[in-house]
């Protein structure tokens, strides 16, 4: 059995990003995902690579654009209000079909907001990251062996569909510790980076051009018709998510990251006083698992988003759920995380209703 | 068997440093195990804490409202978490810092005067470790000879005082009778 090491969850991000053969770290500081940068500057000249602290979050987000045009694996990281500042940058890389991750370690908001954990840039990243139509690949991790094998996948994904990727976690998987293994990441078959504009000499003496402006209308449509057929495909084969006792559930609980886990510890709990709860982890958030959701629907009674805002992944569920059931919603935010008491409290008060 | 324990005090008084150390060993030993620190202006003094979860099962939430094992090592966190440690559960208490009793009878609390006896032998610094052996020797959640080997050998042995000093902190805990 491989060496497990005791490690931080934004610790953890940066080392498997690294031996995922990333050389390119692009950060500007902010709590709680400091330790992503402060690593990637221990570790990076020592494995050839470069870490570079840039002067705001907007230079760091155009910075690793140019790095990804070359061809290069590079990747950003911020929390809530820095990834707000990236977020034309993100749309001209989305618009320019360049893959990089983009790492998210949310705290509260909204504005400065605080710097404990939360959940509430959901709609952030799967709606609105940037201007135009656009989306990112968003994977949603629970644990820190996740924040680990989740990096080193969404590279390889953002990779394959030639898009930006982003980890979306939050202040407690960044800050907590747990043992994480980092030799057991699948590696996809890639294709070739023809497109990268690493000089005309690599490429024939054609010109590959990096752009994300299209003047004439019927060209952009092209262009962007092209960029949903992939993904399409994304949808198609890409979903992650996992069940945890939904085979009996009345109520199936839907969370995501550190929430689920919270949701996890309240299933137990609930299965001993006979509610027979279950969870269903979305690991992707876009794409969304709706199929799942939407067959679970037929045997469950009734659905709970349990989240660290006021309610953003509900929209998602019930879209999902399409009326067949009830969906509740319950959630704290501007920091706090819910204690598993509360969870169970709420799931058995929706139980009684039913 | 899961077990739940929350290290709380000041800034400087190890208590992320306590609370790793238990996570780490636990984790040596073939236990799943988070640590969860409390992150932000506690870093640069004020109050400080970390939770640790220790289980056979799958982890859940790492955090907690209601812990087995409580260490509360001055007085704002003696207040704050005394209500909260589950019923059966153990507190315990640097008794140089807190002069109050606990007056609940369904959980056991653990005097210990670790700051009087760090300073009385030139351990100063090292309250958190004499603690830790005491909480060793209350809850047998560790062996004490596998705990003191996992301490000893993340000191660089370029700091020989330092395994020293830890060394004893955590034998004069474990031979508290409290």
């Amino acid at each position: 059995m491989a060496k497990k090491v005791l490690m931080k969850g934004n610790e953890a991000i940066a080392e498997a990003a690294i031996s995922a053969g990333c050389l390119h770290f692009f950060g500007y500081p902010i709590t709680p995902q400091t330790e992503i940068s402060e690593y990637m500057a221990k570790r990076m000249p020592k494995v050839g690579g470069l870490c570079l602290q840039a002067e705001s979050e907007v230079a760091a987000i155009n910075m690793l654009m140019g790095a990804v045009s070359t061809g290069a694996r590079a990747m950003t990281s911020s929390s809530s209000p820095g990834i707000a500042l990236k977020s034309e940058g993100i749309s001209y890389i989305a618009g320019c079909d360049l893959p990089c991750l983009i790492v998210n370690v949310q705290r509260g908001g909204p504005g400065l907001g605080g710097i404990q954990p939360s959940q509430a840039d959901y709609y952030q990243a799967t709606r609105g990251v940037g201007h135009g139509d656009l989306r990112l690949i968003v994977l949603a991790p629970s644990s820190v062996q996740e924040m680990a094998s989740l990096t080193a996948e969404a590279f390889d994904l953002a990779d394959q569909y030639r898009m930006p990727a982003m980890l979306l976690a939050d202040g407690a998987l960044g800050q907590m510790m747990e043992p994480v293994d980092f030799s057991a990441f699948e590696k996809r078959e890639l294709p070739e980076k023809t497109w990268v504009t690493n000089g005309m000499k690599n490429h024939g003496g054609k010109k590959n051009i990096v752009n994300s402006l299209y003047i004439d209308p019927n060209v952009l449509e092209n262009s962007v018709r092209e960029r949903f057929e992939r993904y399409a495909l994304l949808e198609e084969n890409e979903v992650k998510y996992e069940e945890y006792l939904t085979d009996d559930a009345d109520i199936v609980i839907v969370a995501y990251g550190i929430t689920a886990r919270i949701a996890k510890s309240a299933i137990i709990e609930l299965r001993k006083n006979g509610i027979k709860a279950g969870l269903l982890r979305p690991i992707t958030l876009w794409p969304f698992p709706k199929k799942i959701l939407g067959k679970l629907a037929d045997k469950a009674k009734a659905f709970v988003s349990v989240e660290m805002s006021m309610g953003q992944m509900v929209d998602d569920v019930r879209l999902a759920v399409n009326g067949k059931k009830p969906v509740y919603f319950y959630g704290r935010t501007g920091g706090i995380i819910p204690s598993v008491e509360e969870v169970a409290a709420e799931i058995t008060k929706i139980s009684e209703a039913l | 068997m899961t077990t739940r324990i929350i290290f709380a005090g000041s800034g400087g008084q190890g208590i992320q440093f306590s609370g790793k150390q238990m996570a780490k060993t636990g984790m040596y030993v073939g236990k799943n195990v988070t640590f969860l620190p409390s992150y932000g202006p506690e870093m640069r003094g004020g109050t400080s804490n970390c939770t640790v979860v220790i289980s056979d099962e799958e982890i859940g939430s790492p955090s907690t409202s209601t812990p087995d094992i409580m260490v509360a090592l001055n007085l704002p966190s003696f207040d704050k978490f005394e209500p909260a440690v589950a019923p059966g559960g153990i507190l315990f208490c640097d008794s140089t810092l807190i002069d109050k009793k606990s007056a609940r009878e369904d959980i056991k609390t653990v005097y210990i005067p670790a700051t009087q006896m760090a300073n009385d032998n030139d351990l100063s610094g090292f309250a958190n470790v004499i603690v830790l052996g005491q909480i060793l020797k209350a809850t047998g959640i560790f062996g004490y000879a596998e705990f003191k080997d996992f301490l000893l050998s993340g000191i660089p042995a370029t700091k020989a005082v330092l395994i020293e000093k830890n060394e004893k902190a955590l034998k004069l805990g474990y031979e508290f009778e409290a």
